[in-house]
């Protein structure tokens, strides 16, 4: 019990650690293995689909940075217009934020393609797609932006006013660039974020990675064969991006 | 430098700072704000630097009143030169571009022209071996430095200080403070918000008394200090010299 809860006086010893994680992976395989090798069946058969599942990868890749770059340029303007000191901007903002941080993804992606796209004869899906997950995205970023704007000290506007920056000078030379350094970590996991929830856009039929591996699945009807993948797939790009995002916190709280 | 104030009056919410001042004083070099915290002294600082806006009465510098319009305010704000307590300088620029960044976005040097005058600037407070370094890797002492530096390379018509030694330590409050002395030199009038009354009392031409949001009482220097004649600053001082 007290192992459980002690926080060790130094670090544990290289070889512990690499003997640790070594005979944890051999035990989880093993135990996957006995679980699944009598279910997991059809490799061979899901392998003639590499092209279909890559394609999707493909896809959803392009989508998330279609996307990251869509919901930032979103965000960032929601967050200056949550700030503006214009009522009809500023309520209008907030009211976008708050609606979209209430609603869950799937009922946003329901509403905006069968309900709103629909409506305006906008069929091109991938657009479409990319258009409601950068709208979902944006409202997340902003608040992130506005986290970092709101960091920025008084002194710091006052010094900029001093000089004789004009507001729009301000955020483009003083406020931005420290907002930026501050933000590039979260910003980086709301990346990670993007990639996952873009899976959710395999329900209005677009063919990114997650929509491939259930049409593989329901062509050769075996499922683990396909959707092990699938997780291993969106493993190989959101790990990335997390070692990378904890790097980025690391130099960050070094510089300041 | 002329500061005259008819009737200024400065309120935040229900706070009474600066309640229908009135003064008109005449002064070549320094002038001293002294007086108890919260007494007003930062707040009429900042509307000399036209960075806020009196709720009622005028601020006329040299004969020139102050607008009220951000646009204005703008305008008279680039030709004065302003220090604050601590955090004056932008953390994610160094030392130099952080002197250079008004030059050339507000007075519109080219970047050669900007970079030769901000390192002569540098060069003159001994910061030439410091232009590289940003905020964070410089003493506090060497950072007002350099925001005195930034607030003089645009070549302001008169300089504010507001307590530009407030956040330091006294080996580095004696570094800033050799610099604003060294500063009359230079010719460029200064107003001063400060808590060290011996370097008020040997710089300054004129010190004003700011308590209560009022001005009871300013002089010359030296008479200000020997001969007090209103009780408020004879308490004050009393206080303040106790130790």
């Amino acid at each position: 019990m007290e192992a459980f809860f002690e926080r060790p006086q130094k670090p544990a010893r290289a070889w512990a650690r690499w003997l640790t994680v070594f005979a944890l992976a051999v035990l989880y395989s093993l135990a996957c293995w006995f679980a699944f090798s009598t279910t997991a069946g059809n490799w061979g058969l899901v392998w003639n689909y590499r092209v279909t599942f890559l394609n999707g990868w493909l896809l959803t890749i392009g989508v998330s940075a279609a996307a990251l770059v869509l919901s930032t340029l979103i965000g960032v303007l929601a967050a200056i217009a949550r700030r503006s000191s214009f009522l009809p901007l500023r309520y209008s903002a907030a009211f976008y934020i708050e609606t979209i941080r209430g609603l869950p993804l799937i009922v946003l992606v329901l509403a905006g393609f069968y309900g709103v796209a629909n409506a305006l004869h906008w069929d091109d899906r991938i657009s479409a797609g990319i258009v409601i997950l950068s709208l979902f995205s944006g409202a997340y970023i902003s608040e992130i932006i506005r986290a970092g704007v709101e960091s920025i000290g008084r002194t710091q506007w006052d010094s900029a006013r001093a000089i004789g920056l004009t507001t729009v000078q301000t955020y483009r030379f003083v406020v931005f660039p420290q907002v930026l350094r501050q933000s590039l970590p979260p910003l980086a996991g709301q990346f990670s974020s993007i990639i996952k929830d873009s899976s959710l856009l395999s329900i209005i039929g677009i063919t990114e990675l997650t929509f491939s591996a259930q049409q593989i699945a329901s062509a050769t009807y075996s499922t683990l064969a396909c959707y092990l993948p699938l997780g291993i797939c969106y493993l190989l790009l959101t790990v990335p991006i997390s070692l990378w995002t904890k790097w980025l916190e690391k130099r960050v709280r070094f510089e300041s | 430098m002329r500061i005259e104030l008819h009737n200024l009056s400065k309120s935040f919410g229900t706070t009474h700072v600066l309640v229908g001042v009135n003064l008109d004083i005449t002064f070549d070099h320094t002038l001293a704000l002294v007086g108890p915290s919260g007494g007003g002294k930062s707040t009429l600082l900042r509307l000399l630097a036209g960075l806020d806006v009196p709720d009622s009465g005028s601020i006329r510098v040299d004969g020139v009143e102050i607008g009220s319009s951000e646009s204005a305010l703008r305008i008279y704000r680039r030709e004065i030169g302003v220090v604050f307590q601590a955090y004056n300088l932008f953390p994610h620029l160094t030392a130099l571009q952080n002197v250079i960044l008004p030059l050339i976005h507000v007075h519109g040097l080219a970047s050669e022209q900007a970079e030769t005058r901000a390192r002569a600037v540098l060069n003159r407070f001994q910061l030439s071996d410091h232009s590289g370094k940003q905020p964070g890797q410089l003493s506090g002492g060497q950072r007002q430095r350099v925001a005195i530096a930034r607030a003089l390379a645009i070549d302001p018509k008169f300089l504010l200080l507001d307590e530009p030694t407030s956040a330091l330590d006294p080996e580095m409050t004696a570094e800033v403070l050799d610099v604003i002395a060294e500063l009359r030199e230079s010719g460029k009038p200064l107003v001063l918000v400060t808590h060290e009354m011996g370097f008020a009392r040997h710089t300054a031409d004129l010190v004003a008394f700011v308590a209560g949001g009022k001005i009871p009482e300013h002089g010359p220097g030296e008479a200000f200090f020997e001969s007090p004649s209103s009780p408020e600053v004879r308490r004050f001082l009393e206080k303040i010299l106790k130790y």
